[in-house]
Order: structure tokens, then sequence, then C-alpha cells
């Protein structure tokens, strides 16, 4: 136990320093999608339940904060709870409807409400339909701190981070946790040991959905504006390759994913044009604005080689040893 | 497109082995991590009715599973007519000539009474499986039943629609989990009836029975099975020498 | 003549144009069921597939001078030699595995081949002619009925109910209807259950393909003309459930004419009505309107 805090100390003091050397939009934006996929693996890795429709939490969050903050003016922290409460919402109402049925069809009818989900916020007048919600202010935090610095911006997203964290862990490690993993392993047997298994599942639900949905508003708030490409299904795609790559079920594993792929996410323009120059072959500067091409390919080399994922395979390695 | 033709058998040319029905040797099973067959030895020559005793979770209904290539991994060697086939896919063990009978008996609900029959498709050339009219003469029942879904049979009717089925393919070699259980035992007599009657026309049956005076007066020769290894083995002519070890190996 | 204050020409356009969005609803929740039923994997990769059928009878015409009536034949054979290979590489080490990996996989094959055909075309839509016979409408009295839509109806429901016939009613649908119950005993009897599973995933996927070559000349042809449709799709197959291959067509049928109906009278709701329908089924009736749950 000892050494992991050692671990977690250094990482965080790490952390901290790190605004200094690598460009904080970068990192603040890892950051973001590193909460949104460990909420989304709190649900997948944890109760076994796969969600394809996790960008809609996110993104309605986005949007809800944008909103609230550049139209309607209101305070910083009030918007990112109200994101992070419409998060929950509509992770309730998603909840509620797709714990009706299991495996495969969960996952359906996650995907489904999601697109509706996107539909809505494409007709809604207040989302600013395709061109999505410009310019969002930053702000003062409680009126005091001025986050249109980003390097005040980056710590308060460090802590908003951090913060989430460490209730995901303290999540996965409590009773509450245990029974959600019981239900992953042997659902069957939950429900003979008497536990009302639907209703932790709804709460797992709700749970995630509300930490997505505070990773959407502080992304709307780092970069200042939330598009339909929040709300889109190529995003909940995303958020499961980066849980996937970095390890199912594991706590560091979304973390380090988060960080990979949206590294390769802005190297993959210069990488395209490196392959086209090293190969003479044109179609290779195309590619590299084909994330999807990528993120296909890299689907299917983890899902037939590579299941348990980087943190996951180093776990293992670490088990065999 | 014709999805059941035959394969050509590897022949072996040691004479003693060549001519058994089945012959399996120091085989091994496993069903994931569970270690089930730990060393069975099998022989049955060709024409002969043999039974597996034993009581449960010894390993006899992994065995059957496993000459069909239905379990986990397996090792050591089971030879079906000569034929190598602990490597072959579960097909390609069915073409080699042989049926089987599940305990469960996996009747098809979705399909009637007579697609069910007509489902096995023939796997030899040369051995001609029983034809639908044959099947009928032998079991009426099912004559009446044809064009019911197969789950609304009753019982003993089922029963006899998932012998009767592994009829029809062309396998000589036959393997009966439990049929006599759960039936009535008028029907049970029937089913005796029906072994004598494949017997005499050469079929070679492996049957793995609990009811002890079922297939007592069927059997040419028994096998006792603990713990996925063969404890005893001995001919009917003996049976009644062997009563004592047997009342205290099964309890009968 | 007005019914609810809509001429009713106007209706009856609507309801035709409803069935043309039913039978592509029925015809791929048709083909995703089959797949499903077998190979227990949800084929996330219809719709790309979808998409290559329409793409590939594009290209065929403008690059090799096939028309559409050999694309009709030529195009669902190739994409369902394509899918077999698929299969053969990829799905098959999933079968053991929880069902989650396989709309993974299949899910990382819709992006991989979407993303390859967007590199090469864009996204903007490719137009493809509608052909000869089939252009223009015929007077019906009621309504000029257009040539091509009453054809893709016709064609698909052809095509589904000839579906449906040789699965209940054939020897090698019995084979299938088998298969999907208990492959392990199918195999036992000496069917080759691998190539069976194999030709299935073929067939699904060439229902899909033959969806896109009747969808070329109405829809745009483009790179992500399968993404959407897909996901209503899922919609549907939640709603009707996938135990039964006529419940497939009935459902994607009726959720089309639903839709077009829903796009008279209430046109904000119709890119979200099917889902709507499939929340309530959710919570009057779980299973499916037709579902046996697996």
């Amino acid at each position: 136990m000892t050494n992991s805090r050692i671990g977690y100390a250094i990482a965080l003091a790490a952390l901290i320093a790190a605004p200094f050397f690598v460009y904080p939009i970068f990192l603040m934006n890892v950051m973001c999608f590193a909460l949104f996929a460990s909420a989304f693996n709190l649900l997948i890795g944890y109760t076994g339940l796969l969600s394809f429709g996790h960008a809609a939490l996110f993104g309605s969050a986005a949007y809800v904060t944008g909103h609230v903050v550049s139209k309607m003016g209101l305070p910083v922290e009030v918007g990112i709870l109200l994101g992070t409460a419409t998060g929950a919402a509509i992770g309730l109402v998603m909840g509620l409807l797709a714990i009706r049925r299991t495996g495969i069809y969960f996952t359906m009818i996650t995907l489904a409400l999601a697109q509706m989900v996107y539909f809505i916020c494409l007709q809604a007048p207040f989302t600013g339909g395709e061109d999505g919600l410009q310019g969002v202010p930053r702000g003062k935090l409680l009126g005091v701190i001025n986050l249109s610095s980003d390097l005040n911006m980056y710590y308060v997203v460090l802590a908003i981070a951090v913060g989430s964290f460490a209730l995901i862990m303290r999540t996965v490690h409590s009773p509450f946790g245990r029974v959600m993993k019981a239900i992953k392993e042997n659902e069957p047997r939950a429900v003979s040991l008497g536990y009302d298994v639907n209703k932790y599942k709804l709460m797992a639900f709700v749970l995630s959905a509300a930490l997505s949905g505070l990773a959407g508003s502080t992304k709307t708030l780092v970069f200042g504006f939330a598009t339909l490409t929040d709300v889109h299904w190529n995003l909940s795609g995303l958020v499961v390759l980066m849980t996937l790559v970095g390890g199912l079920g594991t706590l560091l594993g979304p973390i380090v994913g988060a960080l990979i792929i949206i590294a390769l996410e802005n190297k993959l323009g210069d990488f395209g044009n490196w392959l086209a120059a090293a190969t003479s072959i044109e179609w290779f500067k195309s590619m590299g604005e084909s994330v999807t091409m990528l993120t296909g390919l890299i689907f299917i080399i983890c899902v037939l080689a590579f299941r348990r994922g980087i943190v996951g395979e180093i776990a293992a390695f670490f088990k065999r040893s | 497109m014709n999805v059941a033709t035959e394969q050509k058998p590897i022949a072996d040319n040691d004479p003693k082995t060549a001519k058994k029905a089945l012959e399996i040797r120091n085989l091994q099973a496993w069903y994931g991590e569970s270690y089930i067959l730990q060393d069975m030895n099998i022989s049955v020559n060709q024409g002969e009715v043999v039974t597996l005793l034993g009581r449960n979770g010894s390993g006899r209904t992994t065995t059957l599973r496993a000459v069909m290539g239905l379990t986990g991994a397996r090792k050591g060697s089971i030879r079906i007519g000569g034929v190598e086939s602990i490597d072959l896919p579960t097909y390609k063990i069915a073409r080699l000539g042989v049926g089987y009978c599940p305990e469960e008996r996996a009747i098809f609900s979705s399909l009637s009474t007579e697609e069910n029959l007509l489902l096995p498709p023939s796997i030899s050339k040369t051995e001609k499986g029983m034809s639908v009219k044959e099947i009928y003469d032998m079991f009426p029942n099912l004559a009446e039943r044809k064009a019911s879904p197969g789950t609304r049979l009753s019982g003993g009717e089922q029963q006899m629609l998932a012998v009767a089925r592994i009829l029809r393919t062309g396998a000589k070699l036959l393997l009966l989990d439990e049929i006599s259980e759960g039936l009535a035992p008028v029907i049970v007599q029937a089913l005796a009836r029906m072994i004598v009657t494949l017997k005499a026309k050469g079929y070679t049956i492996v049957m793995v029975e609990q009811n002890f005076r079922f297939a007592a007066p069927l059997a040419d020769r028994f096998y006792v099975v603990e713990h996925g290894q063969i404890v005893e083995t001995f001919a009917a002519s003996e049976l009644n020498s062997k009563m004592p070890v047997l009342s205290e190996l099964l309890g009968v | 003549m007005e019914i609810f204050g809509i001429p009713w020409p106007l209706m009856l356009s609507q309801l035709l144009l409803g069935l043309v969005n039913g039978s592509f609803y029925a015809m791929m929740s048709l083909g995703l069921a089959v797949i499903f039923g077998l190979l227990n994997i949800i084929n996330f990769a219809h719709g790309a597939l979808f998409m290559m059928g329409a793409f590939f009878a594009w290209m065929g015409l403008n690059y090799f001078g096939i028309n559409y009536w050999v694309a009709l034949f030529v195009v669902p054979v190739v994409v369902g030699i394509f899918g077999i290979l698929i299969e053969r590489s990829m799905l098959r080490w999933l079968y053991k595995l929880d069902h989650l990996y396989g709309l993974l996989l299949t899910f990382g094959i819709t992006l991989l081949l979407e993303g390859v055909f967007r590199s090469f075309y864009g996204v903007s839509g490719q137009p493809y002619q509608v052909p000869a016979l089939l252009s223009g409408a015929t007077d019906m009295g009621a309504l000029m009925l257009p040539n091509y839509r009453a054809w893709v109806v016709v064609a698909s429901l052809t095509v589904c109910f000839a579906t449906w016939f040789v699965i209940e009613r054939t020897k090698i649908g019995s084979y299938l209807r088998a298969g999907t119950e208990n492959p392990k005993m199918v195999e036992a009897f000496g069917i080759n259950v691998p190539v069976m599973v194999s030709l299935t995933y073929g067939f699904g996927v060439a229902l899909a393909a033959f969806a896109g070559v009747l969808a070329a000349p109405i829809m745009q042809v483009s790179s992500l003309m399968g993404s959407n449709l897909i996901i209503v799709v899922f919609a549907v197959v939640v709603i009707g459930g996938m135990g039964s291959i006529m419940g497939s067509i009935v459902t994607g049928l009726g959720l089309g004419v639903i839709e077009g109906f829903t796009r008279v009278f209430y046109p904000e709701l119709s890119a979200t009505v099917v889902f709507i329908l499939m929340a309530i089924v959710l919570l009057i009736r779980p299973a499916g309107l037709f579902g046996k749950e697996k």
C-alpha cells in the first residue's frame, strides 16, 4: 500500500509541475478525457455493462455548461454543477430504460438513446445546431480565481480530475464497488444472494453519467466551445477505445488510454506526412486526416490481440513474475 | 452445397486394433480448468454392447462427449474404426460413423418432429441410415406426432426421437447417454427391445446407464468408471460374481 | 379528399416513402437477426457493408460500366465473399468470448471501412442514376407512383419473404434454425457447422449489400450513409426482438411506415420517433414485440 501511495505522490508532483514543461491545453485535454474514460470504465470495467452512448452524457453537459455560462451569464462553478447534474439526469433516464435488457441489447439501447440526444441537440435552438456554442468565457471561479489564465485553469482542472479519480477509487474499493464486481462476475449469483441488482446497476450508471458530465462541462470551459462532435456516437466509440487500449477494469488504464489516443490524434497528421514521404504514396497524407481509419484499426487489433490493454498486460506480466 | 461429404479414413495397419469399433487409450479430458478424465481406457469390438457404470460425476458422460470432441482439451488416443480421431473436429468425428444421443436429448424445439428426423444427413456412402419410413415403423408414436414441434412430445417420445435421429445417419457406432432416465417402465422395455434389435442388425453400442436393471441384460461387457478412470471391467457372464463389488462401488 | 387536413395523395406518397425506408429497415434487421442467431454477434459493420454495397454499385457503373441490373446480383455476392473473409480471419476467434467483443470488433471494422472510403471519396454524396427502366412515375389515379421506389419495395419484400421461406420451410433452413439453437449438436450429426456459420455471415452481409444497391439511386452514395441507418436498425431490432424472422420483417416495415407518417404530421419528431417508440416498448414490453430473449 505504501508503494502505491509513493507512486501517487510522485505522479501528483509531476502533474503539478507539468504545465511548465508541456503545453497546458494538451494536458487539460488529456485530463478531461481521462476523467471521461475513467467514468466510462466504472461501468464496463466494474459492472460489465458496455454503454455505447456515453457521448450523450458528455456532450449534453458540455452544451448546458456552455449555454448557462455564456448565454445566461451564470458563474462558472454553477455552470459545472449544472452540467454534472445534466449528465446525471440524462444518465438516470438512459439507465432506467437500458437496464431493462441485458448484454448486447443494453448496449444497443444506450446507442439508440444517445442518437436521440444527438438529434435533439441538432435541432434544438439553444445548441446552435451545426455551428455549436462558441466563445464560452472561462470567467472567474468563485468570483476570485481568474480562469482566463491557462495556468490557473490547469490547476482547477487538475483538482477536478484528481478529486474525481479519488472518488472513483473509493467507490471501487467500497462495499458498493464490491457488489458491482460481483454482478459483473456472476449476476445470477448476486441475485440469489439477495442483491437488488438493477438498483446497483442504475446507481453505477448514474455515477458514471455524472462524472462523464463533469468531464464534458470542464472540456467546454477549457476550450470555450461545445459542438455536435461532443454528442456524436464517434465520441462514444472513442471513449470505449481509450478504455480498451488502456485496460478495461483497471484504475489507471483509462488514463493511459486517454493519453495515448489524444497524443495520437494530435500527431496523426505528422505521422501521415512522414509515411507519405517515406513511401512516396500520396494517400498516406490523407490518412493523417483519417482518425476514423486509425481508430478502427486500433480497435480491431486490440480486440483480437490485446484485450487486456496496456495496463492490463503490465499487471499480468507482474503477476507472472 | 453438400455439407456432409465422406471423410477418407486414415487407416490403421495394426491388425489388433483395426477392427475395433472404438478404442480409447490413456484419454485425458478437461472442461476448461476442470480435469475430468484422468486415464480412460476402453475397448469396444464391432457389434458389441458395452455399458459404462459408475456414480454421478465419475466421468461417464464426459467420456462419450470426449469421443465426440465436445469437451475442452483432450489428450491421448481415440480410434474409431481404426481411425485416430483425437485431433478431429466434431463434425468429422461424426462422419467416421458415430451417432451421439446426449443425456439432455437435445431435441430442437424450433423444428418439428419430422424436421428433427430429417436433419441428420447421410454420413456414409456405404452405410445407409434408416429411412424415415423404417423409423416410423419402429416408432409409430413419432409418426403420429410428426408435425408437432419437437419439444411438445412427451418425455418418452422425445427419447425415442433422440435415438431415432442418430439411426438416420448411417452411423454404426452409437453412444447412448442415460436413455432410460425418467421414463415409464413400458417405454423402458420398448427401448430395451430396440437395443436388442439394433444389436442384431450389427450396430455397436456404448451405453451410459444408471438403471442397472435396464442395462444388465443388454450388455456384453461392463466398465466401471470412477474419478475419470476405469476401475473394473468384466463380461456379462461374470456379472453375478461381480455383484458384491458393484454393490460397494455403485450401491446397486 | 383530405385526412386530418392532409390531402390523400400526399398521405399515399408518404406511405410509399415509409414503406421504402421500412424495406431497408426490414432487410437490415433481418440480416442482423440471422447473423446474431447463429454467431451470437451483433454485426455493427452491417451499416458499413450496406454502404460498401452502394459504393460498389456506383464504382461498378463509373469504372467498369457495370449496369444497375448486373450490380444487383454481382455486388451482394462480392460483398458476401468479403464478409466471409472477415468472419474467417477475425470473427471466429471471438466466439468463445463475451458477446461484447464481437460488437467492438465489428465497430472497429465499421470505422476502418468508413475511414477508407472517406479518404478516397470524402463525405459528400456521389449521385447514382436511377436505371432507365424504372425512371419516372406511373399515373395511378390517386397518386403518381414513383416507379423506382415501388420497385424497391417490391424487390425488398420479395427478398425478405424468400429469406423467410428458406429459413422456415426448407431443409437448409432447418439446419440454420437447429444451429441457432444448439450448434454443437448439429455438428455431432456430421454437419460442417463452421462452414455453415461462415456462409450465414456471408448471406447476412449480402442482404445488407443488396439493400445498399437498392439504395444507391435514392440516397446519396457517401461513406456515412450506413452509420445513421445502422443505429436506427438497432432500435428496430430492440423493438422487434431478434427471435423471429417474420417479426423482424414486420417490425422493420411497420416502423418505416410510422416514421413516414410522422414526417407528415410532426416533421420535427421524424428523426427520433423510432427511438421514442423503442423507449415506450422498453417500458411496456421489455423483451420486444416478437422477442424470445436469448
